[in-house]
């Protein structure tokens, strides 16, 4: 199956919606937003969606999470 | 004069050991000094500030360092991890001090020169501190500015042909013991299968795709040299399915004292002459070897690949000529359940690289795609085995259970079988029944 074409806003519906409780998700929190898919098709379009700088990784160094871009604390937040 | 006093890191350089504190004073001054001309990019002092703010970490019993970050580069979402010191007016040297994950070549082989090329790119554009190959496995440079990532990476791709390695929740970088290149007791082509697997699980080593991390390493022999049953998901170790192959000749040289036994390893003392019975024989775990005249005899099926008497007698004792790879999985450091080591799961795997080496990336594959669907997030493959069963995983693999599966005997009475398991299924002809059995 492929992902439907309005795949973008569904993420960002998704991440809109939580936004009051979170700024960052596990990539599996995305995996709930099209329970008919893969795995790794669900992983490939996020990537690509980081790719195009509407999402963006944040990583702890063992567990990487996702947010939109200049959502929650940012690099300017550390002196950058 | 040091830039920062630091009593208590200086107090940890008067024990036993080398000390990680005097490495830091050195780098420190080599900085200070610039007898190479280094352009430093990023602060001359980072390392004395380092020390800054680990003196001040042990005064306040806290940490002064902040966790994790969006830093990167671009297309990866591993390799870098960030972080901020919460003290930067104070320390502004390692205002950020960012670690970069850097793979190592298979087999750790290293040319000098390649190594002074690092290290050429690290002091210019870093802090010149690494940890070469800890307990991660891999190069980790230590402490640089965000402007420098890019920089630093475009460098190590274009110039050093290297790449980043793996961080966050991703396949980390693939480790491997030195394998059939130098070693005779390899029983597949260590190098080769992690070069390999490294390039085709490109994507699952620089975009984040699952729950937690994932560590491969690949050991070419039960020696396990880079210990890979304790400190990978999945771990790749060498193994043989015919006989261990005895040269009768060299056991009798070993035993008359002309060769010596262990490599040599002991002869700083008197520690007598060889002595087969109680060295080797008496060692063995499955007590499967015994003489007979002069002749060692082996019961190989009962062998469990301990690797006692190839080591004390390799030039006597040789692993067989019919090998491939065990795969086990599970290994991780505590957090959840405790420390696992990794469970047997595929006892014998063919290591063929004309077919791409289809037998072992199609239980890979499974496994990922098991963990993937069903592993929560933070959850390691071992944490997920523990819980859903190793049967579970026994089932998505499509590995039938056999009695090197066992590790221990049940302690749960009950079976649980599934209908297609059971002859006939659930339907039953009650009147065939009812013949021999009556109400």
């Amino acid at each position: 199956m492929a992902l439907p074409d309005n795949a973008k806003e569904m993420v960002l519906d998704y991440i809109e919606k939580k936004s009051k409780t979170k700024s960052k998700f596990y990539l599996k929190d995305f995996y709930t937003i099209f329970p008919d898919e893969g795995p790794r098709t669900v992983k490939n379009f996020i990537n690509k969606l980081v790719g195009e700088g509407i999402l963006e990784y944040w990583s702890s160094g063992s567990s990487t999470m996702i947010g939109l871009k200049g959502a929650g604390k940012q690099a300017g937040a550390e002196g950058e | 004069m040091a830039k920062h006093e630091t009593p208590l890191l200086d107090q940890l350089e008067s024990g036993p050991w080398p000390s990680f504190v005097s490495d830091m004073k050195l780098e420190a001054e080599v900085r200070a000094k610039n007898e190479a001309g280094i352009e430093f990019q990023i602060p001359v002092d980072v390392v004395d500030d380092l020390m800054g703010v680990l003196e001040l970490s042990y005064v306040h019993g806290r940490t002064h360092w902040k966790h994790g970050g969006i830093v990167g580069v671009f297309g990866y979402g591993g390799g870098v991890i960030g972080r901020y010191c919460d003290q930067p007016e104070m320390f502004p040297g390692v205002a950020h001090f960012h670690t970069v994950r850097v793979a190592q070549p298979a087999g750790k082989y290293y040319k000098a020169d390649y190594l002074r090329q690092l290290m050429d790119i690290w002091q210019m554009r870093g802090s010149g501190m690494t940890n070469m190959h800890g307990s991660t496995g891999d190069i980790i440079f230590l402490g640089t500015r965000t402007e420098q990532l890019e920089e630093i990476f475009y460098e190590l791709t274009h110039n050093l042909n290297t790449d980043l390695g793996g961080s966050g929740s991703n396949l980390r970088t693939p480790a491997d013991c030195i394998g059939s290149s130098r070693c005779e007791f390899s029983c597949y082509d260590t190098n080769a299968l992690c070069h390999f697997l490294t390039n085709l699980y490109q994507d699952e080593l620089h975009r984040p795709a699952f729950p937690y991390k994932f560590k491969f390493k690949f050991d070419g022999c039960p020696n396990g040299c880079v210990a890979s049953i304790a400190r990978s998901d999945m771990s790749f170790i060498g193994t043989w399915k015919d006989d261990i192959r005895i040269d009768q000749e060299a056991v009798q040289a070993y035993i008359g004292g002309e060769i010596a036994p262990n490599g040599g390893a002991f002869k700083g003392r008197d520690w007598g002459a060889f002595d087969i019975q109680k060295e080797v024989i008496d060692l063995c775990p499955t007590e499967c070897m015994w003489m007979e005249g002069k002749e060692l005899k082996i019961d190989n099926k009962e062998c469990n690949r301990c690797m006692h008497c190839i080591n004390a007698m390799p030039r006597a004792l040789r692993v067989g000529q019919d090998t491939g790879l065990s795969i086990l999985v599970g290994a991780k450091a505590p957090i959840l359940d405790g420390q696992q080591m990794g469970s047997l799961l595929a006892p014998f795997v063919e290591v063929n690289p004309e077919d791409d080496y289809a037998a072992v990336t199609e239980v890979i594959e499974s496994i990922w795609d098991w963990w993937m669907e069903e592993g929560k997030n933070r959850e390691r493959l071992g944490e997920l085995i523990r819980r859903a069963g190793f049967q579970k995983m026994l089932e998505v693999t499509g590995i039938k259970a056999d009695a090197r599966h066992v590790s221990e005997p049940r302690c749960n009475p009950y079976i649980f079988w599934k209908e297609d398991e059971v002859p006939g299924g659930w339907e039953r002809d009650v009147k065939e029944y009812r013949k021999h059995h009556k109400r």
